[in-house]
């Protein structure tokens, strides 16, 4: 993830130097390549939310509006001198009031989000019509936004604003770089692959939503105040529902996720708008045209322009590694190295043990998926977790990490009470957990899907290093290298999860419970869907982690739990049937009446 | 404070334009419900309905032709649109949907320009709608009054089809699984096929309801669109009681406000859905966790 070359940034500048001495002679003109970069730096942020993390929003309009009318209003009436100052105090607010919007927004996901945004936007076009109107201006929008100064000296309109707008977009095109190659991008990434995991590995998935939210936002706002200078005016439509939806068209035509996307977008829209319309009998058509491209790169090529040729460039420069056939199709080796883990949690208790469930119940409607369920985890041992189809293990070990509430009890970590605090920070107190279905990132790399889990480790459940390299932090690059090969999964670090075949996805699922360091680590089937050859290395790593944590496993193996487990307990219809040694699990007869089916009294009438 | 008549007169007109946002809003609820397809050219279907029922009562001179033409139109509009592009989309991401959605409005509006030309049209109000009633406490726009009594037997029209017949029963279990009505045997690509095509005759019908009491232009979709995506946050997502409610509340509120401060009345609007947002996120009538 780290910016491995200043190309694009090389290419960018030689395209933006360019540009003014060669567009005006293939119909474009100097405006319209300001009218360009304004649109490219609401891009640069729209394509961090939407390309980047794939949040969907159709109300950077209001954004736009407001950095632009704050500023305007500032400059117009002369409350401010300075253009730079008034920009950032438009920047400022309109961050203020993504952050707003961002509450509100993130937490939901997919529809509701675009509905929100919609929504907010609208209302933040009919604050500027009528409520707002002596300040705004209403429909005819704020005449007269003066030229900014650089040391006393006039910046003119045409040629000198656009190094300015230029210098600008150039910037945040560099920024915005480097954030999608920070650990801040890489967890933005992940959420957008799979939002799920990434909280269990123990990033707060909201905070992050929101950051970027506002980030979009102040890329937005800045773009706003920028339209109003280079213009010489504020137009009132800067906040209507067709700039957010242009903007979404712009990105969708240039390129999702390349953030140079949404400035070729606007190229081709405004070039068309600009040349279409003059041609008779096609000018009127022109929006009709781009709907129908529109339409058509949704169905089919989802790249974009910039997507496309990036995409094209990348097969012709790189040998893109994928998993051969050449390659040793090795299962886990016998781990030797000890793996670096989180230093245990400071105990309330001397004696308290790693885990302990008292009376946990969870019901859902009528079924009572686990009910009273008390017992106690070892520190250092294996526990093993056994118990008919149904019989509540899984969501047993939801409620252990908090995943979903208890109805009632209680899960104690270290003598630490932990329920309630969520999946991200029982994984920053050192709970982790290999799920029985696969949750990876598919379309990261397995080094990636390991980086996302160890940046949690190391990071807390949020922090905002937007510019250091995500592949630069020494513990956790050596705690990625560690799990690989604890793994055997080295050989296939660099390939895209979703290539591999499942016995190695299983395999980068335990990875990356183990690549955030737990000291309590919560397995929910690790065998299954593995070879018999893996499934004997496998056993041989979970005899190894537990030298140094403890853990806790739900298997169908019978073989493997008897072998493994210092302590089994036994879940039959969501209650806790049996709780022992092996020798005294193996012993019971309602354990083996519950195996064989014939348990009379606790079968549900 | 505005007078008592004022008030009264604004109260129905909330009526009047609450059914019809509870009309098009529970085309919208419908759709997401079943389909999971946030339909973004739900506005852009409402102006066609408009344009409709514009070319067919001035064709035939009645406006109730015009109705029920306009009706066989949507339906063909509304099987097309979910034959050629939406079906393809059911297993895309919700963004997905979207972004189709939103460029076939883009499309359908820029083609209604092309045909038409951007200047409003009038549509005539039917003869049977024409004058004023006297209601005793107030007198009131006639075809306002039965546009309430319409759109209201719309609706119950619409609770009967999806509450006490066989195919309302497989559209609410498709909205709770689809999967598993589809696995019990029951076509569910038809059902949805179904919905979609009562989802954009719903929004079309109101199109055409509305169209005497405004102008006709092609843009006229995206405000409405906008205020029954708000509805149906407040009502709650992929509910039909949910979609009539919020429909009503929404439509009082901007009536309201606006015999105090006309130019409040869309913000006060979007102001309640902010507040519900926090206080109750899942919608009034809605289910938490549910899409």
């Amino acid at each position: 993830m780290t910016p491995a070359t200043a190309v694009p940034e090389l290419l960018l500048a030689v395209v933006l130097i360019a540009a003014p001495f060669t567009l005006p002679y293939a119909g474009g003109s100097i405006d319209m390549l300001q009218r360009i970069l304004d649109w490219g730096i609401i891009g640069l942020g729209f394509d961090l939310l939407f390309g980047a993390t794939g949040l969907l929003s159709f109300g950077q309009a209001a954004f736009y509006g407001t950095g632009g009318f704050v500023a305007a209003y500032l400059l117009v009436n002369n409350v401010i001198g300075s253009v730079w100052l008034a920009l950032l105090i438009g920047t400022g607010l309109g961050g203020l009031f993504g952050l707003f919007v961002g509450v509100l927004a993130v937490r939901r996901i997919g529809i509701y989000f675009a509905m929100i945004t919609l929504a907010f936007g609208q209302m933040a076009y009919f604050l500027e019509n009528s409520p707002l109107s002596a300040y705004t201006g209403g429909e005819n929008g704020l005449p007269g936004v003066p030229v900014p100064t650089i040391g006393g000296m006039r910046i003119e309109p045409g040629i000198p604003l656009y190094w300015v707008l230029a210098a600008i977009f150039f910037a945040g095109f560099v920024l915005a770089r480097r954030i999608l190659h920070s650990p801040f991008g890489a967890i933005l990434r992940a959420i957008k692959e799979n939002a799920l995991r990434t909280g269990l590995v123990g990033h707060s998935v909201p905070a992050y939503k929101l950051a970027v939210f506002v980030i979009a936002a102040l890329y937005a706002a800045l773009a706003g105040g920028l339209l109003g200078v280079f213009q010489g005016y504020m137009p009132p439509d800067a906040f209507a529902l067709d700039t957010s939806g242009q903007l979404v068209v712009q990105t969708i035509i240039g390129g999702v996720g390349t953030l140079i996307g949404p400035t070729v977008g606007a190229t081709v829209w405004l070039y068309l708008h600009d040349n279409l319309q003059l041609i008779p009998g096609v000018g009127a058509l022109w929006r009709l045209i781009l709907g129908l491209i529109f339409v058509g790169l949704v169905v089919g090529l989802r790249r974009g322009i910039a997507g496309q040729i990036g995409a094209w460039l990348q097969r012709r420069m790189s040998v893109v590694e994928r998993p051969d056939d050449a390659a040793p199709v090795d299962a886990p080796r016998e781990p030797a190295m000890a793996l670096p883990m989180i230093a245990p949690l400071s105990r309330a208790d001397a004696d308290a043990p790693a885990l302990c469930a008292i009376e946990l119940s969870k019901h859902y409607g009528g079924l009572h998926a686990v009910e009273h369920v008390s017992f106690s985890v070892r520190e250092g041992s294996i526990h093993g977790v056994i118990g008919p189809n149904g019989a509540g293990k899984s969501t047993l070990f939801k409620l252990l990490k908090d995943e979903v509430p208890p109805t009632s009890g209680e899960v104690r970590l270290f003598g630490r009470r932990i329920t309630g605090l969520g999946p991200a920070r029982t994984a920053q107190l050192g709970i982790a957990k290999s799920n029985q279905l696969n949750q990876l990132f598919l379309e990261l790399t397995v080094r990636q899907n390991l980086r996302i889990a160890a940046l949690a480790r190391s990071r807390g459940t949020f922090r905002l290093d937007l510019l250091r390299a995500a592949g630069s932090i020494p513990a956790v690059e050596r705690q990625i290298e560690a799990v690989l090969d604890t793994m055997g999964l080295a050989h296939h670090a660099d390939a895209p999860v979703h290539v591999l075949p499942y016995g190695e996805k299983r395999r980068t699922e335990i990875g990356i419970a183990l690549a955030t360091g737990p000291n309590v680590l919560l397995l929910d089937e690790p065998l299954a869907g593995m070879s018999p050859a893996e499934r004997v290395t496998t056993r041989a790593l979970i005899r190894e982690l537990a030298q140094s944590r403890t853990l806790v496993i739900v298997e169908h193996d019978m073989d493997a739990v008897f072998e493994l487990a210092e302590r089994i307990t036994v879940l039959y219809d969501g209650r806790l049937l049996a709780d022992g040694a092996p020798e005294q699990i193996s012993r019971d007869q309602s354990v083996q009446d519950a195996y064989l089916g014939g348990l009379h009294e606790y079968e549900p009438a | 404070m505005p007078s008592l008549p004022l008030l009264l007169s604004q109260a129905f007109n909330g009526l009047a334009l609450g059914t019809l946002l509870a009309l098009v809003s529970s085309g919208l609820t419908i759709i997401l419900g079943t389909l999971g397809v946030l339909n973004f050219a739900h506005g852009a279907l409402f102006m066609v309905g408009a344009y409709a029922i514009f070319v067919v009562a001035a064709a035939t001179g009645s406006f109730v032709v015009g109705l029920l033409v306009g009706a066989v139109i949507m339906l063909a509009v509304g099987v097309m649109l979910e034959r050629v592009l939406i079906r393809f989309f059911y297993d895309r991401p919700h963004e997905d949907q979207i972004l189709v959605t939103f460029g076939a409005a883009i499309v359908i509006v820029e083609a209604v320009r092309a045909v038409f030309g951007g200047e409003s049209q009038r549509v005539a109000a039917p003869d049977w709608g024409g004058g004023v009633t006297q209601l005793g406490f107030l007198i009131y726009p006639t075809y306002r009054l039965e546009l309430i009594g319409i759109v209201a037997a719309l609706l119950f029209a619409l609770y009967v089809v999806l509450y006490r017949t066989s195919i309302g029963l497989v559209v609410r279990a498709g909205i709770e699984d689809a999967r598993t009505v589809g696995i019990l045997g029951i076509n569910v690509r038809r059902a949805f096929l179904l919905v979609f095509a009562i989802g954009v005759v719903a929004a079309g019908v109101a199109g055409m309801l509305y169209a005497p009491i405004v102008s006709v232009d092609p843009d006229m979709g995206a405000t409405f669109m906008v205020e029954s995506f708000v509805v149906i946050v407040i009502g709650g997502l992929g509910s039909y009681p949910g979609a009539v409610v919020g429909g009503l509340i929404a439509g009082e509120i901007l009536s309201i406000t606006s015999a105090f401060n006309a130019a409040y009345s869309e913000v006060m609007l979007y102001a309640v859905m902010a507040l519900l947002l926090v206080v109750r996120p899942q919608g009034l009538l809605g289910s938490e966790g549910r899409v």
